[in-house]
């Protein structure tokens, strides 16, 4: 079975909160996805959007043990629209039975790209699911919606699933692994115009003073203030 | 292009809490609002003041099925020409929303916080460190999943709209996931969702010794032991006491979170009348959600609780 996979290198800023001095790796939730997409697979493609950094995803997805990778390159922001039409053509190209992607990227949060991928390439597609097998051409997924209740679904293949962090434990590139990805084929699409979904105006620091009251002191007198403060406010 | 389409949500026949948010969000903004509620649900309840029409859709499947949702929600669009709509950032919405908004080539903004008209819309960027202010120029309609919790739900039914059978449907030949089944969550011991205290444990907590002896600590002060999702993934607490979108909801006077950063999808299901939150690390976003917190090492704290509580 053939599996694409979509990754992102996704940005982690420390506290000065600078963009420009942002760290960058591997989105975790993508990693989640690139283990699914192995361990189901016999054939592995992974596809990223991005600048010069986003090689970085790529080559973390080989080393894995990924067969081989696409790099749309884009400098400069993407909404998920953008970003899912920069990907639509790479996934009909490629024609996988499976496509996966992570529910979230950890910087964003839009959870979106994957299930847009998904309907600009005409695939069915499930977001957020936990468990996925497949057999006799169809997956049998299990997502959990709120409160706790899981649902399984049945869905034909070739279909498209956004993957949340449980469905498993994703291995580490061994040294072997990173050797070979630097020799695995890594095709460089340039991208093409796009027509984004939102603009971001602003990006700003959220304004300080509403967060909490903090308490200071040893734990001691932290543990002492929260008791009373329980007390004040649950009765009995 | 004017006013706003609410879609509402439903589960087995129920509407969820969060389509009176959306409507609360809906009042916010200006021209008609209109409501879109697919498959079988109270839809008078969602005949609220200000409330100009309520579209119901009869879906060919029993269950949630995105594919369907979708067509009904384009169809609606086209129909009613919405300016803004209002879909919630669910685990529905999350297989729908997008979908419609890129396939109509729309606007679109996922989890957001705040709506103006225009629209302009904040939400969160770079894991919520920042905040973003995004607009839409040259989209007639912008899709906007609104994040549960942002917006007061409004009180149910009172209005005087029209609730009328929509007079399209999607067709059943565009349903592509077939429902399995559902398996309920096991509600064993006690119920987090009835709890005054919560005690709230998060990826701050090392090891299952450790959650052990917090366990302990609950017990000597009375309160109800809930984790976060990173606890229930390494096995230390069952799913039935998991605290977020995708676990329980909870609705304590206290909620008491130790070693939890406060992610998003944590929050979402944290309704408490107070939060309190350790944590070592002075940057975790829980600091921005509690009344009170303390940066400081869960351990050391909670060992000087039950002290207090004798």
């Amino acid at each position: 079975m053939k599996v694409l996979v979509t990754v992102k290198q996704v940005a982690t800023l420390d506290d000065r909160l600078d963009v420009e001095r942002a760290e960058w790796d591997l989105n975790s939730w993508d990693a989640h996805a690139a283990e699914a997409a192995l361990e189901l697979g016999d054939e592995v493609v992974a596809v990223t959007v991005g600048g010069e950094q986003a090689r970085e995803a790529l080559l973390t997805v080989l080393a894995m043990g990924a067969d081989r990778a696409v790099h749309i390159t884009h400098d400069g922001p993407l909404d998920p629209l953008a970003t899912a039409r920069l990907l639509a053509p790479v996934v009909q190209r490629e024609a996988p039975d499976l496509v996966l992607c992570g529910a979230h990227s950890a910087d964003a949060l839009n959870g979106a790209t994957g299930v847009a991928l998904a309907a600009l390439a005409g695939l069915p597609r499930m977001a957020a699911v936990k468990a996925i097998e497949v057999a006799d051409g169809a997956a049998t997924v299990v997502r959990e919606v709120e409160g706790g209740l899981v649902e399984r679904l049945r869905v034909k293949l070739p279909a498209l699933f956004t993957v949340q962090a449980n469905i498993n434990e994703p291995r580490y590139a061994t040294l072997r692994g990173i050797r070979k990805a630097a020799s695995k084929p890594l095709e460089v699409i340039a991208a093409e115009d796009i027509r984004p979904g939102a603009h971001v105006v602003a990006t700003t620091v959220p304004p300080k003073g509403e967060g909490a009251e903090m308490l200071t002191g040893s734990a001691g007198e932290v543990a002492a203030r929260i008791a009373t403060i329980i007390k004040s406010k649950v009765a009995g | 292009m004017s006013g706003v389409l609410v879609v509402a949500e439903a589960r087995r026949g129920e509407l969820r809490e969060v389509s009176f948010e959306l409507l609360g969000a809906a009042a916010t903004l200006s021209g008609p609002v209109r409501v879109l509620l697919v498959g079988d649900a109270p839809a008078d309840a969602l005949n609220v003041p200000g409330v100009e029409e309520v579209l119901t859709v009869a879906s060919p499947r029993e269950h949630f099925e995105p594919h369907l949702q979708a067509e009904a929600v384009k169809q609606a669009i086209a129909r009613l020409q919405p300016a803004v709509v209002l879909a919630p950032h669910s685990l529905d919405g999350l297989s729908y929303a997008a979908a419609v908004a890129a396939e109509l080539d729309l606007g679109f903004a996922s989890d957001v916080i705040a709506i103006e008209d225009g629209p302009a819309v904040t939400r969160g960027a770079y894991a919520h460190r920042l905040v973003a202010r995004l607009e839409f120029p040259g989209k007639a309609t912008t899709v906007l999943t609104v994040r549960p919790g942002a917006y007061e739900a409004v009180a149910p039914g009172g209005g005087s709209a029209r609730v009328t059978p929509a007079d399209f449907a999607p067709d059943e030949s565009l349903a592509a996931v077939e429902h399995l089944g559902y398996v309920e969550p096991e509600i064993a011991g006690e119920d987090i969702t009835a709890a005054n205290l919560v005690l709230a444990l998060g990826r701050g907590v090392p090891d299952a010794d450790t959650f052990a002896e917090l366990e302990g600590v609950a017990e000597a002060i009375n309160a109800t032991v809930a984790a976060s999702r990173p606890l229930v993934d390494a096995g230390f607490v069952s799913a039935t006491r998991q605290v977020g979108q995708s676990g329980r909801t909870v609705k304590p006077k206290v909620y008491l979170a130790l070693g939890i950063s406060g992610a998003v999808q944590h929050l979402a299901g944290v309704r408490a009348g107070t939060v309190i939150a350790v944590n070592t690390d002075p940057a975790a976003p829980i600091f921005q959600a509690a009344d009170y917190g303390a940066v400081a090492d869960l351990r050391e704290v909670a060992r000087e609780l039950p002290q207090h509580f004798r």
